[in-house]
């Protein structure tokens, strides 16, 4: 099943009054529960795309189909809730909260975002500190724990949701190799158990090593290049 | 929205320093401000209960344009016998007064058989009178204070006394012309001496009612004016509404209205100071209003820009931006609660020192009195409720911004 569907995808922003192309017609599709990387140099595009797939950023021209919605049309505030409900994000500096704990931070989406009910909220927190290991680490702050434990708790945040498509910008990026992998076997577990889209930015050969499709981006130009498993194939 | 409080309150724990001295701002300013409503309050209500208790009363009834030339206190302006009835008869039946008091005011010559002065009189029934100044009593500095006076007896303020070198129990001779021109005089005993007071009639002095009208060859029963004691000073407004709407319609021949009526601000000029303290009052507020908007603006501006990575988080996670105003607004809305807070309870410590402390002052010729503070809650409330609308109105702005955030910008800030 198709996720996410771009056609002739533009982003043009202007730097004074030059515009740069930042991504000229791209053309991708993603399929759902895969691991897939977009790949390239700073400055080539992919973090574009991803706030794109995102719904963070709209597109200046072609069309984006996100969950069977074409995102390219949504409102600011429709464009929040749609993310609100079907994708979640993980940050390379983590971007937890610093006021909330561990389960709070979890909650947090189901909370402020989706309006559960606090016992449903409680049931879902415990699953995902479970599932990331982090079930005895609940009451401690952001703080009070290391950059990997603060990447399971925020991919735990950006599961917690049940979203169909988690986006992560260079997640592996602030991580030591050990940990790293140990992130990137944690995805992929949550990808198995619960049937996410994890879709990457990234520069790390672990992560592209994983990936399952990798798009390679240069100067704003999509191609798809075979994955390591399909290449030893 | 308990979510919201969570969050806006440990945000602020977590600035500890910085939440501290803004809410310490607050709380100068709350103090400030209700120390100021509550001394100045407290004077002007002692000033207002010794003008309207002891001299004025609360509303005053006289004949039409009586009042205009109540500096020569002119006779023929006197409310005749029917008229002064008409008006009893209206204030007897009011549930709003407490007591009424006739008066003559007179003006004579004041003569301890070898100087003479002149001395402006109140004459008046003493047990109505009493009713109506419950604090003219207060005022007799020597002599006897029950009753007030008998007939033929006189109460002479302090200043007389001293000038003219007269005594309790002195005879004294009041010399007086009547609205017809004739002189008349008669003999008084000096029952007590009074202290003056600052304002209007505050130097008077005091003869029986009777006494008056056989000095002043009064053949009708005139006089000058009812001086009236409500119930409740709060009801000024509407009692003296009632009064107005009842006795100003009466005309007379010529169609001309007969009565005219006053409240005590009218009367005299110590309104104005009144008027003064509120205004003095009112400033003060307008810059406590500008020491929590700055103060808080300023924090709330702090606060967004270091936050505003988290912001760009929460908005890509699909946090709503009015989710995002409600935040920030929030933890406006907790520091202006927690600054008031603070600032009523020391106000109310301090208040309850200043009155253990016993402080005094003098107010015109009358010394030693005590400062006697206190705060209404209507007071407390108001002051409490502008502070709180200024503190989140002052965080309107730096919220609106945080909601207004572009994710991507946001995300991107380091």
């Amino acid at each position: 099943m198709t996720l996410v569907t771009a056609k002739d995808l533009k982003k043009t922003y202007e730097v004074g009054d030059i515009p740069v192309d930042a991504i000229r017609g791209a053309n991708f599709t993603i399929q759902s529960a895969s691991f897939v990387s977009f790949v390239g140099p700073s400055g080539s595009g992919k973090s574009t795309l991803l706030n794109m797939i995102g719904c963070l950023d709209p597109p200046s021209g072609g069309t984006l189909t996100v969950i069977g919605q074409d995102v390219s049309k949504l409102s600011k505030k429709e464009s929040a809730k749609f993310r609100g409900t079907h994708i979640g994000f993980i940050f390379q500096d983590f971007n937890l909260i610093p006021v909330l704990t561990v389960s709070e931070n979890i909650e947090y989406p189901l909370q402020m975002v989706q309006s559960w009910p606090a016992e449903e909220r409680k049931k879902r927190v415990d699953k995902m500190l479970t599932a990331v290991g982090m079930q005895d680490q609940g009451h401690k702050y952001p703080r009070q724990i290391s950059g990997g434990q603060k990447q399971r708790v925020a991919i735990a945040r950006a599961l917690v949701t049940q979203a169909k498509l988690v986006l992560a910008d260079e997640p592996t990026a602030n991580l030591d190799r050990d940990t790293a992998m140990r992130i990137i076997i944690l995805m992929k577990k949550m990808r198995d158990e619960f049937g996410t889209t994890f879709v990457f930015s990234t520069h790390d050969p672990k992560i592209v090593g994983n990936a399952e499709t990798v798009f390679n981006v240069e100067d704003g130009i999509v191609f798809e290049s075979k994955a390591e498993g399909e290449r030893d194939a | 929205m308990l979510k919201i409080i969570k969050i806006a309150a440990r945000n602020l724990r977590r600035y500890k320093r910085r939440t501290l001295l803004t809410s310490s701002l607050v709380t100068l300013g709350v103090v400030s401000v209700l120390l100021f409503v509550s001394v100045a309050g407290s004077f002007k209500n002692m000033m207002i209960g010794q003008i309207t208790d002891s001299m004025l009363g609360h509303i005053q009834i006289h004949q039409k344009g009586y009042l205009a030339s109540i500096d020569s206190l002119p006779l023929n302006r006197n409310l005749k016998e029917m008229q002064a009835l008409k008006i009893e008869e209206v204030l007897a039946a009011n549930p709003a007064i407490e007591a009424f008091s006739p008066r003559i005011k007179l003006g004579a010559m004041f003569s301890n058989y070898t100087e003479t002065t002149n001395i402006r009189l109140n004459a008046v029934i003493p047990e109505q009178e009493i009713a109506t100044m419950p604090l003219l009593i207060k005022r007799i500095a020597e002599g006897k204070k029950e009753g007030l006076l008998n007939k033929g007896e006189i109460v002479i303020p302090d200043l007389i006394a001293k000038g003219m070198k007269v005594k309790i129990g002195d005879g004294i001779v009041l010399v007086a012309t009547n609205k017809d021109g004739s002189v008349n005089g008669q003999s008084f005993t000096v029952r007590s001496i009074i202290e003056g007071v600052t304002g209007p009639g505050g130097r008077d002095g005091y003869i029986h009612l009777d006494d008056a009208r056989t000095l002043l060859r009064m053949e009708d029963k005139e006089i000058s004016e009812i001086a009236i004691r409500l119930k409740d000073l709060h009801g000024l407004n509407k009692a003296f509404a009632g009064l107005k709407a009842e006795l100003e319609p009466i005309r007379n021949k010529m169609d001309r209205p007969v009565f005219e009526v006053h409240t005590w601000e009218k009367l005299t000029p110590f309104f104005n100071i009144a008027k003064m303290i509120d205004l003095m009052t009112l400033f003060i507020k307008i810059m406590l209003v500008a020491i929590v908007l700055v103060s808080i603006m300023n924090v709330m501006v702090m606060a967004v820009y270091e936050r505003i990575n988290e912001i760009g988080t929460i908005a890509a996670m699909g946090t709503g931006p009015g989710k995002i105003l409600l935040l920030f607004l929030t933890e406006g809305l907790l520091l202006g609660i927690l600054g008031t807070a603070l600032g009523v309870i020391i106000s109310l410590v301090s208040i309850a020192a200043l009155k253990a402390a016993k402080i005094s002052f003098d107010f015109g010729q009358q010394q030693g009195l005590i400062l006697n503070p206190t705060l209404n809650p209507s007071d407390i409330i108001s002051i409490a409720l502008i502070v709180i609308f200024i503190a989140v109105l002052g965080s309107l702005q730096p919220a609106w911004k945080a909601a207004k955030m572009d994710p991507i910008t946001a995300l991107r800030h380091v």
